[in-house]
């Protein structure tokens, strides 16, 4: 079998895994210092690095620039790798490496300057977003053929998951993004939908940008690489399927729990929570698809800390999905809505989930695709899954402290029956937990660099693959 | 059921097909009833169009991205009617394109900040938030007193907000310019400008240079008629819901 073995498309791959790491570092430090302008007005910048216009560079860059990337890296690798067959038409598929960062480039510079449709996670005006259609479109296609073509009867699970993140996101794109530009030559544009339909509209697509891009998506990535880290199959193929439909179905209907007591009408808020409730059922379903393709190796558990860090965002996902879903009830979301118990809760998926997987994936990468035995240092991977994971809990404890004790302020009555406190008297206490959310955020901008570093290390030094194969005849 | 699903697995537009399908269902279910406007959007009296200034000042808020820290969104609970005011109806957004709920109280809900604080208030808070709120940790805006706001595609504005929607009529898209400069200036006639939105159109010289129209008379016009145009007097949820 191994001199059949096709070739593959692996000069893509790379490019995109160097992309993930340069977005990454950019997206973190980014994040790092809006956080200190909340803790610090004074390093707000008038009129460009201003936290209202820095926002949606931090967002858009580590969501979709490094999740992006990393994405396209691993969907690439293993629709090539499941279907045995190289990936479809090399020009288009480099085509999607540079219209990809071009679209990142052309909305990043927008933000700064103050071109936006203000639309959370769909901040690129028209133009912009007309690209990415182009570049989407086809990725689409490239993946599509690069199924078509495959060698293998079955599609694996983790393809099922890459191709419903695409198609998704193609159609949420779309639809939200509807909007009419005041002329040609105009960044400005006026979107086709107002007040209500437009709340529900970018809700909708904001809450599936989570469920398709950070989850979908993500889980795709988890469905190969868990297992081949593990070197044991998937848990279960039967509960693959359900984890895959009802993800998928039920995701999509949590948008209005973003709108709970707002004009939104009341039936959809209901449904919007009752499906959210809902979800947290497919969720932990893959989370246990997940960490139970351990069985029968949870000794690999103890010194591989890539494993390790597949583990961790396994958790991580288990905790914010538990999470979601209780924030979605009405009754919590009174308390948790507009404060910033949402942002912790947003960066346990992102940090924990989103990131870890990641960077599991990546080190699993690395070697695989610069032909090298084993990443630099092992040791380096256990700091930064370390130096990460504190920055994490630092992160989302003081946001829940933060959230709750804001919340509660805001509907705190003294004696005589008049609110307690001030709004601006509730910002003031919040000082000390948005420096140690700076301080986590320092902490996994830390370990992001260790791992820069480790990478580094490898390509340039790491030993190459071929003395291993020679030391493990020679151990057999 | 697994043999089933294997056709699904062996045949990629197929398994692409019915992930459309799958995905579909539930955003159709929650959004499509929702065009229909007369059981969304309650009847109110007093809604109108943004005048040309306003939504100049409108557009600066979002290219501020001022909704990333300030929601537009009073909640029917007791402490934030008691806090910020009547809760914000359907209505009330409905020339908001986009909506601008936001989803994050960095700073207070502004859905009923019009008419609250004085115009030098606003400017002189706009241009250091700390002078007036020391524990303040909102941005300087200084810049926007020295920038000329950018009327020269004001009517293109005003075009493009008809085609997708807005009651714009053909006197308003005519005369945006005029109204701007009315609105924005105290020493003009803003006599057409009243015909044309409402006696309660506020015209002032915002910033008090009045050399020059700039972003901060723009976007105080908008933030002083945050919540004013809705006549919540003769509001009732009841009678509005009877007279369907």
């Amino acid at each position: 079998m191994d001199t059949q073995k096709p070739q593959y498309n692996d000069d893509i791959v790379r490019l995109f895994t160097i992309a993930t790491l340069f977005w990454g570092i950019a997206g973190f430090a980014v994040g790092l210092l809006i956080a200190l302008q909340l803790a610090f007005p004074d390093l707000n910048f008038e009129p460009y690095l201003t936290f209202g216009r820095l926002r949606p560079v931090h967002t858009s860059a580590v969501i979709f620039a490094f999740g992006g990337n990393a994405l396209f890296a691993t969907s690439y690798f293993v629709v090539q790798r499941t279907c045995q067959a190289r990936l479809w038409n090399d020009t288009l598929a480099f085509f999607t490496f540079w219209g990809y960062q071009t679209f990142i480039v052309i909305a990043a510079l927008g933000y700064l300057a103050g071109v936006t449709q203000g639309k959370e996670y769909a901040e690129p005006e028209w133009y912009a977003d007309l690209w990415l259609t182009v570049v989407w479109v086809a990725y689409l296609i490239v993946f599509l053929m690069t199924l078509a073509k495959r060698k293998e009867p079955h599609i694996y699970v983790a393809n099922w998951f890459y191709l419903a993140f695409i198609v998704t996101v193609a159609i949420l794109h779309l639809v939200n993004n509807l909007s009419l530009p005041v002329g040609l030559a105009e960044a400005k544009s006026y979107s086709a939908y107002a007040g209500v339909q437009s709340a529900m509209i970018q809700w909708w697509y904001g809450h599936n940008a989570v469920g398709f891009f950070l989850t979908a998506g993500f889980l795709g990535m988890m469905y190969y690489f868990v297992p081949k880290q593990a070197g044991r199959p998937v848990y279960s193929y039967r509960l693959s399927i359900l984890h895959f439909w009802s993800l998928i179905f039920i995701y999509i209907w949590a948008g209005p729990h973003h709108l709970h007591y707002t004009a939104l009408p009341d039936w959809a808020q209901t449904l919007g929570m009752t499906f959210s409730i809902m979800l947290w059922m497919p969720s932990w379903g893959g989370m246990i698809n997940g960490l139970m393709t351990l069985s029968g190796a949870w000794h690999k558990l103890r010194d591989d800390p890539i494993l390790q860090f597949m583990i961790v965002a396994l958790s991580f996902y288990g905790m914010s999905t538990f999470e979601g879903p209780l924030m979605s009830i009405k009754a919590v979301n009174a308390l948790s809505h507009y404060t910033d118990w949402t942002i912790g809760h947003v960066h346990s998926g992102a940090l924990g989930w989103v990131g870890f997987i990641t960077f599991g994936a990546l080190y699993y990468l690395v070697p695989v695709l610069w032909d090298k035995k084993e990443m630099y240092s092992k040791k380096l991977i256990s700091v930064h899954l370390w130096v990460a994971t504190i920055g994490i809990v630092l992160y989302m404890v003081s946001m829940w402290f933060a959230g709750i004790l804001q919340g509660l302020q805001w509907r705190t009555y003294d004696d005589m029956g008049f609110l307690q406190y001030s709004f601006v008297e509730t910002v003031a206490n919040l000082h000390i937990y948005y420096i140690i959310r700076a301080l986590g955020g320092l902490l996994y901008l830390g370990g992001a660099l260790v791992m820069i570093y480790n990478v580094v290390k490898t390509v340039k030094d790491g030993a190459p693959v071929r003395a291993a194969l020679q030391g493990a005849a020679h151990a057999g | 059921m697994l043999d089933k699903h294997k056709k699904l697995e062996k045949n990629s537009m197929l398994l692409l097909l019915f992930t459309v399908i799958a995905v579909s269902i539930g955003g159709l279910v929650e959004v499509i009833p929702l065009f229909r406007m007369d059981v969304t959007i309650e009847k109110v009296e007093g809604m109108r169009p943004y005048t040309p200034l306003e939504l100049m000042g409108q557009n600066i808020y979002i290219r501020e991205n001022c909704s990333s820290c300030h929601s537009q969104q009073i909640r029917p609970l007791r402490d934030e009617v008691e806090r910020y005011g009547h809760y914000s109806l359907a209505a009330e957004s409905m020339y908001d394109r986009p909506f601008l709920w936001g989803s994050k109280r960095t700073g207070p809900d502004l859905a009923r900040v019009g008419g609250k604080f004085s115009d030098e208030w606003h400017v002189a808070h706009l241009k250091n938030p700390r002078e007036l709120v020391p524990e303040s940790i909102m941005p300087s805006y200084a810049f926007l007193a020295n920038r000329g706001v950018d009327l020269r595609k004001i009517r293109s504005h005003l075009k493009s907000l008809r085609t997708v929607g807005v009651p714009y009529t053909d006197e308003m898209i005519e005369q945006a310019y005029n109204d701007a400069m009315a609105q924005g200036r105290a020493d003009g006639d803003a006599s057409g400008l009243r015909a044309r939105y409402g006696d309660k159109v506020i015209t002032r010289d915002f910033d008090g240079q009045r050399e020059m129209l700039s972003e901060m008379d723009a976007l105080v016009a908008y933030l002083q008629v945050l919540g004013t145009m809705a006549d919540l007097r003769h509001y009732n949820p009841d009678i509005a819901e009877m007279k369907e």
